[in-house]
């Protein structure tokens, strides 16, 4: 099975060649090029393995998770209509928002950390792309064959057993995509509500977002592929950035494999001048972006290691010894270096501070949500009456306290202020929350007329939780007329 | 659209528009037909920090036609939102209509609601508490503003939790005041009155009508000069609602309490406003406002 021709893969020299050195010979190109359909051949070995269980692994949490009931409720729902966000035991309102930054910027420090150490990990093994794409491809191997019957059929004129074969094709993927959309909207709506209404066929709104994102499923994992990987990913842009020379990535050994040429498995290949790669074009065609590792390290490479599983197959047939393309780093092959020389070069730098950060980070998450108390309070100052003199020679200012109850169960607040001498609360001091409820309440704080020169001071609200102890406090402004 | 006041400026950017779009499709058009050689290294000539450089491959083709894409769906568009000049588009879609459309929806929701509180007395009102919560949140936009989130005003705005009424706290009282609207007036009776000095006893006179700190002897002076009060505020000077002259026996003081604030009142006096609410909510929010507010003074009767 000879690779499909097509013009040779440029790549950068290291020597800059003078602009406008353009070769005569060259043939003129559009400035558009068509998508040129690739067709992975399956392979075997520890790296496939290891997709396939991170496979298993995510799509076990996505597909079951949204299932999984905690005491009444789903276990987690991110309730966009109530604006409530939950999460096992936890309950988070749109305020807890800094939680949701502190876990995006957690997962970019971790990005960064693993593209540092061992380059494109998330892309080859984990990322949604990736993952529905290999889901996709086992579909279509099952149903139309490996690589070279995969080409012979789309090559072939359009036979009954071709329609058959495609629309079963088709009819799986869309089945999946459609099960992917529901799961997801099943994170946003109550998934047993939801199945039941679509069974019904009723809610527009959940209807068309199933659809759309079963679409996008279908779309980006049936057909578009690595081109998004390509085009569209901006982390596949910005990931050179972290990369350095002690970067794992996927190499091929030009010292040892070069020069390239068949042979038979008795030959003294030496002799003939021939290095280890016996050019059989296996890591081309299991490839699932497409390129040939052996050109050098490509923007296109999503570090899967589908090529060191296919070349390791054929170094073992040929009785070579393993590791002609492997995971090391461009240090590590231009010297030769052994795993434990590579590995004393891992805590560099740039390691060491995404580390620091990133457990800083997660230390700093998981206190602070430890910590959390299931109380908000907001302050807002009446801002018609700023200040007024009520019976008794009282100073009054007057504010508006949201309280937040956002425990499962009623509870009752005292609300107490601090910050003026004489300062004292003079609406009622208790308020009673039901579950999950807030309330707006008017609250007048006092000092004696006279007892604060005129002008803006600082005081605090304390709302205290009966019972259960929590305790938020609240700055806010006393005005004192002239 | 009253944007443009000629068509000219519409056709002109109407015309921009048009021309905008189709010169973008012009383009990819040439370039779509457009040949050109790669360079050797395949890549675009140019070096930054001495070895970064960029490569020269080309662009996909789908990327072409998601691009060709939005000029169909920028001219599908076009054509039914307004976007072209004057062109209101085959929707006739504006903000206004979309605002309407949302009040209407919204109105006929609230439809049943409302009719069921309005076919409710004030007091039965008070006393539901949903009712009151509509009502709380009625009262937060549209009263609080003046009187206070408590409504318990502030200066020049009467607090609405005292029982203290300058023009009657019965249910029909506050419906009417809400709907029409009040004009407090004290006119200057600076020269009904007399000298300053008259004015200065008369207004101990009124502090001791509440029994608030004040001059007896003043006081005793400025009793006589109260008869020019007495029109509006009674002899006794406890008030009267169907003028909406205050009572001055309680120690409520809505334009400022001591010697001061009530000399100025006697010179300069005041007009104080309450805006009529019959055009801004409908008769059934007037109802519920009414249950609120009664029941702001009338704590047993209410949920709060």
């Amino acid at each position: 099975m000879k690779p499909p021709s097509g013009p040779a893969r440029k790549v950068i020299p290291i020597t800059p060649v003078a602009p406008g050195a353009a070769d005569a010979a060259a043939e003129m190109v559009s400035l558009y090029e068509a998508q040129k359909k690739i067709y992975p051949r399956s392979i075997h070995g520890a790296f496939a393995r290891w997709r396939w269980a991170m496979v298993a692994l995510t799509q076990l949490v996505f597909y079951v998770m949204p299932w999984l009931q905690w005491g009444e409720r789903q276990m987690v729902l991110f309730d966009l209509g109530a604006r409530r966000f939950y999460l096992f035991g936890l309950v988070l309102y749109p305020q807890d928002f800094i939680y949701l930054t502190g876990l995006l910027i957690v997962s970019a420090m971790s990005l960064f950390l693993f593209t540092a150490v061992a380059g494109r990990l998330w892309c080859g093994f984990a990322c949604p792309q990736t993952v529905y794409t290999e889901i996709f491809m086992w579909i279509e191997h099952r149903v139309e064959g490996d690589r070279s019957a995969r080409l012979r059929l789309d090559a072939g004129g359009w036979t009954f057993e071709k329609v058959r074969k495609k629309a079963l094709k088709q009819f799986l993927w869309i089945a999946v995509a459609l099960w992917t959309g529901f799961t997801f909207v099943g994170y946003f709506v109550p998934i047993r509500q939801l199945s039941g209404e679509l069974l019904a066929m009723q809610g527009g709104w959940q209807i068309f977002w199933v659809l759309f994102y079963g679409f996008a499923t279908y779309g980006n994992a049936g057909f578009m592929r690595e081109q998004v990987c390509k085009y569209m990913c901006p982390y596949a842009r910005f990931q050179s950035a972290m990369f350095d020379r002690d970067t794992l990535i996927v190499t091929y050994d030009d010292a040892r494999g070069e020069p390239r040429g068949p042979r038979t498995k008795t030959v003294d290949y030496k002799a003939k001048g021939l290095g280890d790669c016996i050019d059989c074009t296996l890591c081309v065609q299991v490839c699932p972006v497409g390129i040939d590792i052996r050109n050098g390290l490509q923007y296109e490479c999503i570090g899967c290691g589908l090529c060191v599983d296919a070349c390791n197959t054929v170094m073992d047939k040929m009785h070579y010894p393993p590791g002609l393309i492997r995971f090391s780093t461009q240090n590590g092959v231009a010297a030769g270096w052994g795993r434990a020389q590579m590995l004393r070069r891992v805590l560099r730098p740039r390691v060491l501070i995404y580390s620091a950060v990133l457990v800083a980070l997660c230390v700093g998450l998981l206190a602070s949500l430890v910590m959390r108390t299931p109380l908000k309070v907001d302050v807002v100052r009446d801002r018609a009456a700023l200040s007024r003199i009520v019976a008794g020679g009282q100073l009054e200012n007057i504010y508006r306290l949201q309280i937040m109850n956002a425990t499962e169960s009623g509870q009752r607040y005292r609300i107490g202020a601090s910050g003026l001498q004489g300062l004292r609360v003079a609406s009622d001091a208790e308020v009673e929350i039901g579950a999950a409820e807030s309330r707006w309440v008017a609250v007048r704080l006092q000092i004696p007329y006279g007892s604060a020169p005129p002008g803006s001071h600082a005081v605090q609200f304390d709302v205290q939780a009966l019972g259960s102890g929590g305790h938020v406090a609240e700055k806010s402004v006393f005005l004192v007329p002239r | 659209m009253s944007d443009f006041t000629h068509n000219f400026w519409s056709l002109y950017v109407a015309g921009l528009t048009v021309v905008g779009i189709l010169g973008c499709l012009l383009l990819l058009w040439i370039t779509a037909r457009k040949k050109v050689a790669p360079s050797s290294d395949n890549t675009t000539g140019h070096v930054w920090d001495e070895d970064l450089r960029e490569m020269d491959n080309p662009m996909p083709r789908w990327w072409m036609w998601l691009f060709v894409l939005t000029i169909v769906f920028g001219f599908g568009y076009l054509a039914v939102y307004p976007g072209l000049g004057r062109f209101a588009g085959q929707f006739g879609w504006t903000q206004a209509g979309e605002y309407e459309a949302e009040m209407a929806k919204a109105r006929t929701e609230l439809a049943p609601l409302y009719a069921r509180f309005a076919a409710m007395k004030t007091e039965e009102m008070a006393a539901n508490p949903e009712a009151m919560a509509i009502g709380e949140r009625l009262f937060m936009n549209n009263c609080a503003q003046c009187h206070g989130s408590d409504a318990r005003g502030s200066k020049g705005f009467p607090s609405l939790a005292d029982n203290d009424w300058l023009h009657g706290g019965a249910p029909e009282n506050i419906r009417e005041t809400l709907e029409k609207g009040r004009m407090g007036t004290m006119p200057p009776m600076a020269a009904a009155v007399g000298s300053p000095e008259d004015i200065r006893n008369l207004a101990h006179y009124v502090l001791s009508l509440s029994g608030s700190p004040h001059d007896s002897l003043r006081a005793s002076l400025g009793k006589s000069k109260f008869t020019a009060c007495a029109a509006c505020h009674g002899m006794d000077g406890k008030g009267n609602t169907a003028l909406g002259a205050p009572n001055l026996t309680d120690d409520i003081w809505l334009h400022g309490w001591g010697e001061a604030a009530i000399t100025a009142m006697v010179n300069h006096g005041k007009v104080n406003v309450m805006p009529a609410q019959a055009d801004k909510l409908t008769e059934a929010q007037i109802g519920v406002l009414t249950a609120y507010v009664w029941g702001l003074s009338n704590r047993a009767n209410a949920v709060r």
